[in-house]
């Protein structure tokens, strides 16, 4: 998983609420294999409509393409578990979304894929959106620092401290947990042992 | 010090360890594959590595699966290829399957519990957001994503943060016509889709001890729709009863000492909970959906919002968005909006309770509007036709199909077409949740039975008297 330290890119304003993971790719997508790119399937009914002609939507701008960073209201990637939505915003080029707050599943999918979930109050999250104001604008993001810019505009943002960590440095789940193996080995004995019926 | 609750207790006893930043290593008792697992199994096969106890998890067919018939001959090639991958990763890990034409297929979430796959205390994961149903049986379950899959698949174990807690008490009691999907709804419209965030919920108060298990599962099924990591209440002898007996659950003398421990798991009297939500019985009415989110829920007897009312711009533009979405004009009479389609089916609202219910208010009518009946496992749908249930559906003018998740995510192709209204007993209203353009209004089962034989949303007090 490549490494986050710090982007600095356009940021693309999503300025809805309750954007599910639906939304962020509908379930008709998901049989298809992940490598024929999940960035096309990306907000897919938002962006086109019935005849596949691209509607009027903040995607569809020019500067989307080379957007890595996305701000959006609350209870973002609320809903289904499907990580599919994080791969269709990491195969489309995002590395970091800002929301005052994420379902508690998307957010860890994004972890797991490189994706930052940047945590933000409310009322930081309107500055961003007022000062974006429907358009693309440069936002730099720095995970070391928790901070998020725009012009004059300086923007703390939280983030749980494992998955800080693991973005810093690309680190891999199992690749840690592959190191405990001898802890879970007795870990398993003691826990069978306890529980027989379980065994 | 203050005591342990439930979730505390379940927790610490699965905490292998943890690590500097308080993140803990959990083990995993139980997993539960669906056919959308191939992301995760692919990610198994890029590393190279075995599934390390295939004895823990089990595959289940049911998000694909069509609903029409059991032979996938007739099956769109790409979703027969997402179900053959289910049945190729599992027989290639040597892990047990119930597939499609098993007796004991189902939807993950029905089929647990009802096969006894699972019991108080266990931690069950799976990779499906409503994981949070086998609560209902004193279980810590919730859903996780296609990298979590693989690394449970991978070590049996599972990184997580401690979600905070909180205790939902429902006193009193409900009234006629109203359900456990009226109280979910009811309390998510109170707190918000996402106010139960970062929170494990345990249910709680004499509304809930007088739940059956069923209704308690659908409870605890809408838990992650208010945005909660789980829902669990604790194990009593309902729950033990109902556990006893089914072919996963143990025997002989393991089943005395599950049984001692079953009994220990509850919260302790002086246990602290981070935030305490209250709900009297007698105040729930029966709920609908209006909007776009499942925390667009109001009593039947109520009107459409209006932005002009919102208390701010920010929720008055959601509300107008909503309801351009939704076809609906502020003020209008929720009994005013007429539907196109009705849906009996899913993870929250397909037992045998809930068709025995539905079908009540159905018995010798005729629908005004047609609709699907999906029952919620292969087991059920059985007994259900033993009960000549599929008989009151098929004559009230409904379709009786097969088991699966069907019109709920509509993977399996079961769909509404744009622009329709669909009176639902699932669990999500999102646009496009059931088809593009699709509109979908949440309610239990016997409200979506009155609305099939009224054709607009109706209220089944009402219709009772």
């Amino acid at each position: 998983m490549e490494p986050i330290k710090k982007l600095s890119s356009l940021a693309c304003p999503l300025a809805l609420e309750n954007v599910d993971t639906d939304q962020l790719i509908p379930a008709r997508f998901m049989k298809e294999s992940r490598d024929v790119g999940y960035g096309k399937f990306l907000l897919h009914d938002l962006r086109f409509d019935a005849s596949q002609s691209p509607k009027e939507f903040v995607l569809n701008d020019a500067n989307a393409s080379s957007a890595q960073i996305m701000v959006a209201r609350r209870n973002f990637g609320g809903g289904s578990s499907r990580e599919a939505a994080v791969y269709a915003l990491v195969d489309f080029g995002f590395r970091c979304v800002i929301a005052p707050s994420f379902g508690d599943i998307f957010a860890s999918n994004s972890v797991n894929n490189g994706l930052l979930p940047a945590l933000v109050s409310e009322r930081d999250c309107e500055t961003l959106l007022s000062a974006l104001n429907g358009e693309f604008r440069q936002v730099s993001v720095d995970l070391q620092e928790q901070r998020i810019t725009l012009g004059d505009i300086e923007i703390a943002f939280d983030i749980n401290p494992t998955w800080k960590l693991k973005l810093l440095n690309g680190w891999d789940d199992i690749d840690l947990t592959m190191a405990e193996t001898p802890k879970i080995k007795r870990f398993r004995e003691n826990y069978l042992n306890h529980y027989p019926w379980l065994g | 010090m203050a005591g342990k609750t439930l979730f505390d207790k379940i927790w610490q006893s699965h905490e292998i360890c943890q690590n500097e930043e308080g993140q803990s290593l959990l083990w995993v008792d139980r997993h539960l594959a669906h056919e959308g697992s191939f992301h995760a199994f692919n990610k198994l096969a890029e590393r190279d590595l075995p599934v390390l106890h295939p004895e823990c998890t089990i595959g289940i067919a049911d998000h694909y699966v069509p609903t029409t018939s059991r032979n996938l001959i007739a099956v769109q090639p790409k979703v027969r290829s997402v179900i053959q991958q289910l049945i190729d990763n599992t027989h290639h890990h040597g892990v047990r399957l119930i597939g499609l034409g098993d007796p004991r297929q189902g939807i993950v979430h029905v089929v647990g519990p009802e096969q006894g796959i699972t019991q108080p205390g266990l931690l069950m994961v799976c990779g499906d957001s409503h994981t949070s149903t086998h609560g209902a049986l004193g279980a810590l379950a919730f859903g996780i994503g296609a990298s979590e899959v693989s690394h449970v698949l991978a070590t049996q174990t599972l990184w997580q943060t401690k979600p905070k807690r909180m205790r939902i008490t429902i006193n009193g009691k409900l009234a006629p016509g109203v359900t456990a999907k009226d109280i979910a709804l009811a309390w998510i419209a109170k707190l918000g889709a996402d106010g139960a965030r970062g929170y494990a919920i345990e249910y709680a108060g004499d509304v809930v001890r007088d739940l059956s298990i069923e209704a308690r599962l659908t409870l605890c099924n809408l838990s992650i729709e208010g945005g909660g990591r789980c829902g669990m209440v604790a194990p009593d002898e309902k729950a033990i009863d109902y556990v006893v007996g089914r072919p996963f659950a143990p025997e002989g003398e393991d089943l005395e000492k599950a049984v001692d421990y079953w009994r220990s798991l509850c919260s302790d009297a002086d246990a602290e909970f981070d935030r305490e939500v209250a709900l009297t019985g007698e105040e729930i009415a029966p709920t609908v959906t209006w909007g776009v989110s499942p925390e667009d829920a109001l009593p039947i007897d109520g009107l459409v919002p209006d932005p002009a009312n919102a208390a701010s711009a920010s929720h008055a533009r959601q509300i107008q968005d909503s309801l351009d979405y939704m076809g609906l004009l502020p003020g209008q009479k929720l009994t005013d909006i007429r539907v196109d389609k009705v849906f009996i089916g899913s993870c929250t609202n397909a037992r045998l309770e809930d068709l025995r219910a539905a079908a009540d208010v159905l018995r010798g009518k005729t629908v005004q509007v047609p609709g699907i009946v999906s029952p919620g496992s292969t087991p059920v749908k059985v007994q259900a036709e033993a009960e000549g249930l599929d008989k009151v559906f098929i004559e009230a003018g409904l379709e009786w199909r097969e088991s699966g998740c069907s019109m709920c995510v509509g993977m399996n192709g079961d769909l509404i077409a744009s622009g329709e209204r669909c009176a639902s007993t699932t669990n999500r209203n999102f646009k496009g949740r059931q088809g593009p353009g699709s509109r979908t209004h949440l309610m239990s089962p016997v409200m979506v039975a009155a609305a099939a034989l009224t054709g607009h949303l109706s209220d089944i007090r009402n219709l009772r008297s």
